[in-house]
């Protein structure tokens, strides 16, 4: 048994940030299945927001305007207490980083630099050329160094510990030995990132399972508004990487197949920086429409950078050059470059309130797996990164008021008995012959892309129900080659399948029962939104018989009454 | 080009568990289309033919660093490597060398974690910390980023010759990381700390024959960090002499 004060799981952005925050106080332990910079976080491109006032066009800008463009950008349905903390913290955090020695791309007088981003009033996004997650992630590694914040890379935790109301820890399998581990804490922090890999078209890194997710809402814990997924406009047809909202935020065109600059006839005003929802639907509606171009992988729309020139792109987005010559053999400096909405952000996710802290006693999450929320039914182009260091920060500074009164470590009985049910586990998928894993998550994948995307409808969605279902039910039959336990990818990969599941079964649920549009979630069936009725979040609780019993919770607002969202 | 349908894998595996059971190639026979990456091909491996291959991965874009290996002889990114670009339809997939290999393609990087943290990776200051930003002319920030791009994949710690023979050696991508820090127009370490590097088993140790540069998928320059801190150490000693010859005189 290894025994923490806290236990942070997740190497990303958040849970570094959590940790140099707990660090020298606490004795912390953080766990990841990767190493640290592995974590998705690093692929992270366009930059971070903050009301910096840098930007010669942002020097009315504010925090207060960087929190009224969230709430608007959120369909309203953020928490607008939270959004507020988030906007004003932003400032502290985005210097922080940089004191720690983040390497921001720099405006002439030698201040940070912003460019504009989606559905901002201002340029405000603070950025590094088009790696910001990679600078940001490595900044935090090294402050994580610094630091000597206890490690333990590639270890992949199979299960959460709750039990009468309160977490005790997890259980860990030790990737390289195979060993399953008990961990206590008195306190566990998950920042385990998003699920995009339920969806068979993401843009999100291979390992961004959801099972941080799907543990904890297995173990007990609810789940908030998981019906609202973002689909991004601009990801690279066939592998999905994404072309960062920066190339439209420096210029970028989205053309048709008639050499239309078609956002024009949608949102004359915003054009192609319209929010990520509202310009992910316009081409998918150009698309549908027969506007699209062909291609073996799929119909696609051009993002056109050439008018940029070629100095613009090799300083401003170099990145997204290699990418494309890499992956696709176009060079954007000569060629369009072709692209397709895809699933790309959860904003749902683990239910807690401003100080990252859920309704289980000692368990807190925050960043892309958590649901504060700030992000409501659509997120804004850098927030996300925002929101990973703000909640990482306020999360720390929580869990060490909550254990300053000295709380006692945790009982040793739950997780051993948790880890005697997953030693269980694992050897009943070791047993041969049967389903194969990736078969089963090929098949959800699918189903999740196809009928559970843009735009919705409830007989897709029940549909996607129905073979939801038929796949929990051939998940009970799935099993792995091989019973050795060290270094077995497929191993790990089948025990997160088993939370990829659940946490898909809660987003088709909660996008069923919300009967209208709002942000990411567009029902073709009750395609406005209502705010009579669902200006609220939706809780899913995993219920007696598995699935997800769903309440409802009400929304803070503050300041910013609702209206109708127009750009 | 496409050389044939189907493409001839040699994986050589491996497993430190069983180190009864010598490295050996097993071969797989598999359908291949334009733009298919050789983690594609992983993948595709694992999931339908052989679940106990074992292989690391996360971004699939080259950007994580979790995909280095030896393929058809030359280092590089599984993820970022199409079949395509060989003259022939066999590929043949090996380890990062340099490395204890611990399962099939999955090697053990604590050596060069171990050299990273021992530079001392992180920005230092002793001045005051300013209310904004410690501001940094554009030029400045131009200075470290290619070192800054570093995506700490150690591509480049397979292919050094030096810590093939010398284990103990600093290695390129740790130099490239002090080099970031040590031109940052921010970074206040005290001369002192580059002597963690100055000694034979650190940056006197390379033999500048460029082979980091040539693995490195992300076009750092590891040989142009080292030759930097030379350069910078040289410089400090010529200082110290020569305020010491003030002292003296
Ligand atoms: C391609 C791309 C570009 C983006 N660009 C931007 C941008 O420009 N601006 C912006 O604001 N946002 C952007 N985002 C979103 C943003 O990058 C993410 O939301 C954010 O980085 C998530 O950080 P995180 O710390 O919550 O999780 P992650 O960085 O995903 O980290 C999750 C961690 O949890 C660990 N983990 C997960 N499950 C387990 C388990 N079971 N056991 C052990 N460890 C586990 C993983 O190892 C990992 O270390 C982008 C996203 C994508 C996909
Ligand atoms: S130049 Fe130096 S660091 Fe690079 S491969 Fe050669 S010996 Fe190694
Ligand atoms: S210098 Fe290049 S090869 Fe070496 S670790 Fe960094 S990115 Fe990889
Ligand atoms: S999988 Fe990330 S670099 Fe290859």
């Amino acid at each position: 048994m290894l025994d923490h004060d806290i236990l942070i799981v997740g190497g990303g952005l958040t849970g570094l940030r959590a940790a140099v925050g707990l660090c020298d106080r606490f004795n912390v332990g953080l766990i990841s299945k990767v190493y640290p910079v592995r974590s998705h976080s690093i692929a992270a491109q366009g930059g971070i927001n903050a009301a910096l006032t840098n930007n010669p066009d942002s020097r009315d800008d504010s925090w207060e305007k960087h929190t009224f463009d969230t709430i608007k950008g959120s369909d309203y349905l953020a928490d607008q207490d939270a959004a507020e903390i988030m906007c004003k913290e932003a400032i502290k955090i985005v210097y922080e980083m940089e004191h720690w020695g983040c390497p921001f791309s720099r405006f002439p007088d030698g201040t940070i630099a912003q460019r504009p981003f989606g559905g901002a009033g201002y340029p405000r996004t603070c950025y590094s050329s088009d790696i910001t997650g990679h600078v940001l992630l490595n900044t935090l590694y090294e402050r994580a160094v610094a630091k000597g914040v206890k490690i333990y890379p590639e270890w992949f935790v199979t299960s959460l510990c709750i039990e009468e109301g309160r977490c005790h820890g997890v259980v860990a399998l030790d990737i390289r030995t195979g060993e399953l581990i008990p961990v206590r804490a008195k306190a566990t922090f998950f920042g385990t990132g998003g699920y995009g890999r339920v969806f068979q078209h993401s843009t999100n890194a291979l390992i961004n399972t959801g099972s941080g997710i799907g543990m904890a809402y297995a173990a007990g814990a609810p789940l908030k508004d998981m019906e609202f997924v973002q689909f991004h406009p601009t990801c690279l047809i066939g592998t999905n990487i994404l072309m960062t909202e920066a190339c439209r935020g420096e210029g970028g065109y989205l053309f048709n197949n008639r050499g239309e600059r078609f956002m024009q006839r949608y949102v004359p005003t915003a054009m192609e920086l319209a929010p990520r929802d509202i310009v992910s639907r316009c081409i998918q509606t150009e698309i549908n429409e027969g506007r699209g171009f062909d291609h073996p992988l799929g119909r696609y729309i051009q993002l056109d950078l050439r008018h940029l020139g070629e100095k613009k792109i090799l300083e401003r987005l170099p990145g997204i050059r290699k990418i494309c010559i890499d992956f696709i053999g176009i060079d954007p400096v000569l060629e369009p470059i072709p692209i397709m909405p895809c699933q790309h952000y959860s904003m749902g996710g683990i239910d807690v309130n401003g100080r990252c802290a859920s309704e289980i006693r000692g368990f807190y999450a925050g960043g892309e797996c958590s649901c504060v929320s700030v992000h409501g039914a659509n997120r804004l182009g850098g927030n996300s990164l925002l929101e990973t260091i703000v909640f990482g920060k306020l999360a720390a500074q929580a869990i060490g008021e909550d254990l300053e009164g000295g709380v006692p470590q945790s009982d040793e009985k739950p997780l051993l008995q948790l880890k005697d049910k997953v030693d269980k586990k694992i050897r009943r998928l070791a047993a041969p012959g049967r389903e194969k894993p990736y078969r089963l998550h090929a098949e959800l994948g699918a189903v999740m892309s196809e009928k559970v995307g843009i735009f919705r409808t409830r007989e897709e969605l029940e549909q996607a129900l129905n073979k939801l279902i038929e796949l929990k039910g051939r998940y009970r039959d799935v099993g792995v080659s091989s019973p050795a336990r060290h270094m077995n990818y497929e191993l790990t990969n089948t025990l997160e399948l088993e939370y990829m599941l659940e946490v898909a079964h809660t987003i088709i649920l909660g996008a069923i029962l919300r009967e209208e549009s709002r942000g990411a979630h567009f029902r073709t069936d009750f395609n406005t939104r209502n705010d009579t009725d669902w200006l609220k979040h939706t809780i899913a609780r995993m219920g007696p018989d598995g699935s997800p019993a769903i309440s409802f919770k009400e929304v803070a607002i503050t300041r910013y009454q609702p209206m109708e969202r127009k750009y | 080009m496409i050389k044939a349908s189907a493409y001839t894998f040699k994986i050589l595996r491996y497993d430190a568990k069983e180190p009864d059971t010598k490295p050996r190639f097993a071969t797989y026979r598999i359908n291949v289309i334009p733009g298919l990456t050789v983690l594609a091909v992983l993948i595709r491996i694992r999931d339908e033919i052989d679940g106990t291959l074992s292989f690391r991965s996360s971004c699939r874009s080259a950007v994580c660093g979790s995909c280095a290996m030896v393929i058809n002889g030359k280092i590089d990114l599984a993820c970022r490597t199409q079949v395509a670009v060989f003259d022939t339809d066999t590929i043949i997939l090996e380890p990062l060398p340099n490395f204890e290999v611990i399962r099939d393609l999955v090697v053990d990087l604590t050596p060069f974690w171990q050299m990273y943290d021992k530079v001392q990776p992180y920005l230092i200051r002793r001045s005051p910390v300013p209310e904004k930003e410690i501001p940094q002319s554009e030029e400045d920030r131009r200075r470290i980023d290619q070192f800054v791009n570093c995506i700490l994949c150690a591509c480049c710690y397979g292919a050094c010759p030096v810590l093939a023979r010398e284990p103990d050696y600093v290695g390129p991508a740790a130099a490239a990381k002090l080099e970031r820090f040590v031109l940052d127009s921010r970074d206040e370490r005290p001369a002192g700390a580059l002597s963690i590097v100055n000694d034979e088993k650190g940056v006197w140790a390379c033999d500048t024959l460029l082979r980091c540069i040539d693995a490195c998928p992300k076009d750092v320059r590891p040989t142009d960090a080292i030759v930097g801190l030379r350069k910078t150490m040289l410089k400090h000693r010529f200082q110290n002499l020569l305020g010491k010859a003030k002292d003296e005189a």
